[in-house]
């Protein structure tokens, strides 16, 4: 295999003869004028993220699901935006979180608009909603269709809320069209940072059932402030979804904060600190 | 000759505002065998005649699957309902493969509504010949709609459509509060076999040849019931020949109730004397 970026993914034409540039249906001939590479480099649609949004978090709770992401969007490591908001409400009763790509998350933010406008059309009696696992199904299908194509939507997805019997429901999708569920999710620096914080409440995904919502909260807040001191793509002021259900009522609660901030850091200790080895005071 | 100048294509209004074409495509209904439909809490039921052209041939297929939770009785031309039922197919299979959800009746009637109504306002297409009952029980509960070429949609407890079926629409009126009580399937089909034998014409009767059953309810899937299968449910009712033509005596007074029905429909269907209005007499 030639590593060289312009002839990439091609085995070498000693070894195996000319290449035959109609696999994959190669469209070089665009290229051809501006690089006298190019008319060796294959259809090229693929993209890189540009302005990212970091991890988004979110957990079950024995009566619902708590979800919290923050509103930085990073121009590589620049912080070039610090009022994105990643949480998106669909319906009645579920949310979307979403990191990754902030141009590819507004489509995706469309998209999910579209769907709620089309659902209300057609809705008989205003008592269907759209419920977390089916917009998690659509969205799997769009992401896993755009990577099929070769031109992902560069995202991570956390979808929460309740399914069809009423119960906390929060599954995964993302860029590759790769989905799993799981009583505690988070996306990137999150799946490193959160998840064994999250996972000591939750050890194992039916445990969810024995948490309550305090707890689940303090966790969240503590994966954040954590995810402050250590993600430098990260940022101070977050938004934080609670979904639950009135177990009186029957009735779902959908509670939407957007301006919680990381509180009790403790910086204190860093003043001890001094030098990198021998210095003295 | 008598010659209708507005009846040419579905693209003319008449004088007073009707589409002749649509119309007649609502009489291509009246055609068809009849097929019923009713409602409990839980259950639908739809029932069908299905006739065969000749004493050697097969009978007509009338009642078609279109999910696990959904199915349609058809009166009319069989063609233009196999492909409104392939597109509800599609619509239903589209639905659990992007959503991983049933498709709500509601919702996969009016997109075959919407269908028909396109060919309503197009030039050079022609409406659907065919009427539709269809059947579907989702999260909203059980669900029996009415399509008609004309783009229309309604919701009944208990509807027919087809030939005669007048008979049957009266016979579930007189015994509506019974069916919407009922909370076992068999009562419902044995309710929907006393409708659909009021349709029957003289010398028919009945039989497992030429009757189709469907049902589709809470945890009852979409089940249907033809050839030897119907017997258990005709076995149940107590004649399987209309009895408006089993006594002499009944018949006459009988007769005269259809009669008198008949006549209200075709006053239903029209206004005899706007139809005189829109004809114009030409030379052919």
């Amino acid at each position: 295999m030639n590593h060289d970026p312009y002839q990439w993914g091609r085995p070498s034409n000693e070894t195996y003869g000319a290449y035959n540039y109609n696999i994959a249906n190669a469209n070089n001939e665009e290229f051809k004028d501006y690089n006298h590479h190019a008319h060796q480099f294959p259809k090229m649609n693929t993209q890189q993220p540009i302005i990212t949004g970091t991890s988004v978090i979110a957990s079950k709770f024995a009566n619902g699901i708590i979800m919290a992401a923050d509103h930085v969007g990073s121009y590589g490591s620049l912080l070039r935006f610090n009022n994105i908001e990643r949480l998106i409400k669909v319906g009645s009763e579920t949310v979307v979180g979403v990191s990754g790509d902030i141009s590819d998350f507004q489509y995706i933010k469309r998209l999910l608009d579209e769907l709620e406008i089309e659902e209300e059309v057609y809705d008989n009696d205003g008592g269907n909603y759209l419920k977390a696992p089916n917009v998690h199904e659509y969205l799997s299908r769009v992401m896993y269709n755009r990577r099929s194509k070769m031109d992902p939507l560069w995202n991570s997805i956390v979808v929460g809320g309740f399914d069809a019997e009423r119960k906390p429901f929060l599954k995964y999708v993302d860029l590759l069209g790769v989905t799993y569920h799981a009583s505690t999710i988070a996306t990137g620096f999150g799946s490193h940072l959160a998840i064994p914080l999250l996972r000591n409440l939750i050890p194992e995904d039916k445990d969810y059932v024995k948490v309550n919502e305090d707890q689940a909260k303090k966790v969240i807040d503590d994966s954040m402030r954590v995810l402050f001191y250590r993600d430098a793509r990260s940022g101070e002021v977050f938004s934080y979804v609670v979904i639950k259900l009135d177990e009186e009522s029957g009735e779902v609660i959908f509670e939407f904060v957007n301006d919680a901030k990381v509180e009790n850091q403790s910086w204190r200790f860093a003043k001890d600190i001094r030098g990198y080895a021998s210095k003295q005071q | 000759m008598f010659r209708n100048n507005y009846d040419n294509d579905s693209v003319t209004y008449s004088p007073t505002g009707r589409l002749f074409q649509v119309e007649y495509a609502l009489e291509a209904i009246k055609q068809g065998s009849a097929a019923v439909g009713l409602t409990s809490k839980d259950y639908v039921v739809l029932v069908a005649l299905k006739r065969n052209a000749e004493e050697l041939g097969s009978y007509q297929k009338k009642i078609i699957k279109i999910d696990d939770h959904m199915g349609v009785a058809l009166a009319g031309l069989a063609p233009d309902a196999r492909v409104l039922s392939n597109f509800l197919r599609k619509q239903a299979m589209q639905c659990k493969m992007i959503f991983n959800r049933p498709i709500q009746t509601q919702k996969a009637a009016l997109t075959i509504a919407d269908k028909a109504q396109e060919n309503t306002q197009s030039y050079g297409s022609r409406p659907y010949g065919v009427g539709l009952l269809i059947a579907g029980y989702d999260e909203t509960g059980a669900h029996l709609l009415e399509f008609q070429p004309s783009g229309s949609v309604l919701e009944y407890f208990g509807a027919a459509i087809g030939a005669r079926s007048q008979a049957a629409r009266t016979y579930l009126e007189r015994n509506l509060d019974d069916i919407r009580e009922s909370d076992s399937i068999e009562k419902l089909i044995v309710h929907g076999l006393y409708a659909l034998r009021d349709t029957l014409s003289q010398d028919v009767e009945l039989t497992f040849k030429n009757t189709s059953v469907a049902v589709v309810g809470k945890e009852q899937p979409y089940t249907s019931y033809d050839d030897e299968d119907v017997q258990q449910w005709l076995d149940k009712l107590d004649s399987v020949t209309n009895d408006r033509n089993k006594t002499e005596g009944d018949d006459e007074s009988r007769n005269e109730e259809e009669e008198g029905e008949n006549a209200a429909d075709e006053a239903t269907q029209g206004g005899e004397e706007s139809t005189q209005g829109d004809r114009m007499d030409t030379d052919e």
